[in-house]
């Protein structure tokens, strides 16, 4: 057998696994998903085309209309806090001592399992007995909000959890992207005669800004994935305050079996994340620096 | 003075960031210490963060409450499945896109990439329904049967590291009388372990802790994994505090411990790949 024969046949041979797997749970599912968003189906009987119906509704339902201004409200609480909270700490850390120490602590929420973090943060949330409350009443003496079960604070309620758990993520990443400049330039403009704020603004946020692009995307599309915590600590209420668009999709799919109405949804939030990653990488020539 | 003045800054610093740090890790003790609580200590006021008495036999309770012990065999038995599966099918693929020409290589590899910008929240739907037809609903191979055999991320990763072992060490292996396969089991693995490591953390730990796929496969109790026995016991005893508590201890302590023991890796693993858990 010639060499390049031999090479087609192992080189498939050895994507085969991998192949098939993307195949079936992931590019037919996606394609799927597509089909899916111009039938109604309820996963039983026959399916009906219905054109672009579906998506039609989607916009007219005030179901989908909460589920987009919450999860948009939601992003936009949690991607620029969680971020400049991240670089703030990942700038403290980068030239303490006990740096690894510190770093145990922050990253202890981010392998933690969402619903234990979702059950103990209801906990200390608890408008009522919750440990946040008693302390305000006890140190401060003011009577804390409901932060779970009032429709304006139940979101910001969730964001401060989404951003505690994520905060160790997003600045372990930073750390690393800081480690990787050389302190060449450091050192350079110090010879120059340039201060601790110029060095900052001139030389560690610019070099740093690849890493703060890749952060500001992971971030964006994680804040447009929110379910867990929401489905475990308000179950998308009160009054769909928290409802979100994952949440959305899930209830339409496994609650009503509204297969179509959920994959449109689905589809919806799949056209929103692909246009804010664009979005974030166009813009991005703007302001990432790749040093050379 | 200078000397002085740094030194006061550099303990602000650190005042600042214990208190963050405290912030991060005080859920962590309110959550394991009111687990050993009794329902009067939770409401007491002033608060007080240790048990007293302890109340141990509340991890017996919540242990018997629900078959925590079932979903402990369950999510470990998935997890580990899923790292042995996606070490295997991730790293021969991998190796095929980096070291074997093949028609069609890169029109692939491109398609894995593309792969990264669908959330698993998009494709679940038609996702329920394939393994719905293959009769999967409610059995383990919904969960470890897709996580096995795709994962454009564990494929992208590996052949990163692929990409930087030299031609010239396959190549004399071949001129040699090496077949690919045993290049790939022989030479190529060996030298990718530091890799492997990195993928099978990440995936063990995005297996054990996720809550979206289990929570809509799964249908029977007894099949539930951890995160899933968590939210079902925080259905039924939602006012019980203490019991909540020590339920998500006993949940997350596991996790928890391996975390002390590995942090190191755990954590330059995730930066180095920049994934979430």
């Amino acid at each position: 057998m010639n060499p390049k024969r031999s090479n087609t046949i192992w080189g498939f041979v050895f994507i085969a696994p991998q192949l098939i797997g993307l195949l079936a749970f992931s590019l037919i599912p996606l394609i799927a998903a597509f089909v899916l968003s111009t039938l109604n189906w309820d996963g039983f009987g026959a399916a009906e085309f219905i054109g672009i119906d579906n998506f039609t509704y989607a916009f007219k339902n005030p179901d989908f209309q909460k589920a987009m201004t919450n999860t948009l409200y939601f992003a936009l609480l949690t991607v620029p806090m969680g971020i400049f909270l991240a670089l703030l700490t990942a700038v403290a850390l980068n030239n303490v001592r006990m740096r690894v120490v510190y770093r145990l602590f922050f990253f202890m929420p981010v392998v933690t399992s969402s619903v234990a973090v979702a059950i103990v943060w209801m906990w200390l949330l608890n408008g009522d007995f919750g440990i946040i409350n008693v302390l305000l009443k006890q140190i401060f003496g003011v009577q804390g909000p409901q932060w779970l079960t009032d429709l304006k604070l139940v979101l910001p309620s969730l964001a401060i959890v989404s951003i505690w758990k994520g905060i160790g993520f997003n600045m372990v990443l930073f750390l690393a992207g800081l480690q990787g400049i050389s302190r060449d330039y450091y050192e350079a403009s110090m010879i120059d005669g340039a201060t601790k704020r110029q060095q900052f603004w001139r030389i560690t946020l610019p070099l740093l800004s690849p890493t703060t692009l890749f952060v500001t995307i992971i971030a964006v599309i994680d804040s447009f994935k929110v379910f867990d915590t929401a489905f475990v600590m308000t179950s998308g209420g009160p009054a769909k305050a928290s409802y979100t668009m994952v949440y959305h999709i899930y209830e339409l799919a496994f609650k009503n079996f509204q297969f179509g109405k959920s994959s449109a949804a689905a589809v919806l939030l799949f056209v929103i994340i692909l246009f804010f990653t664009l979005l974030q990488t166009h813009y991005s020539r703007k302001w990432v620096h790749y040093a050379d | 003075m200078n000397t002085i003045k740094l030194d006061f800054s550099k303990l602000l610093l650190h005042l600042l960031l214990i208190a963050v740090s405290a912030i991060m890790i005080a859920p962590f003790l309110w959550m394991v210490f009111s687990g050993l609580k009794d329902l009067s200590q939770i409401f007491q006021v002033p608060p007080s963060l240790f048990p007293h008495p302890w109340y141990w036999e509340n991890i017996h309770r919540s242990l018997t409450a629900m078959p925590f012990d079932k979903a402990y065999i369950n999510s470990a038995y998935i997890s580990v499945s899923i790292v042995v599966g996606q070490l295997l099918t991730c790293s021969m693929a991998a190796f095929a896109f980096a070291k074997i020409n093949f028609p069609f290589r890169n029109l692939l590899f491109i398609l894995f990439l593309s792969m990264l910008m669908v959330p698993e929240q998009v494709t679940i739907v038609p996702l329920y329904i394939i393994l719905k037809n293959f009769g999967w609903l409610d059995t383990h191979l919904s969960l470890i049967i897709p996580d096995s055999l795709f994962s454009a991320f564990g494929v992208f990763l590996l052949r990163q590291f692929f990409m930087g072992i030299p031609r010239d060490l396959s190549e004399s292996a071949y001129v040699d009388g090496a077949n690919m396969w045993t290049i790939y089991w022989r030479i190529m693995i060996p030298l990718v372990k530091p890799a492997l490591a990195a993928l099978s953390i990440i995936a063990f730990l995005g297996t054990w802790n996720n809550f979206f796929r289990p929570v809509i496969f799964l249908s029977t109790t007894d099949k539930y994994t951890v995160p899933l026995m968590l939210s079902t016991f925080k259905g039924l005893y939602v006012t019980d505090w203490t019991l909540m508590m020590s339920g998500s201890t006993i949940a997350v302590l596991p996790v928890l411990l391996v975390y002390l023991l590995l942090q190191r890796y755990i954590i330059e693993g995730i930066a180095m790949t920049g994934i979430k858990g």
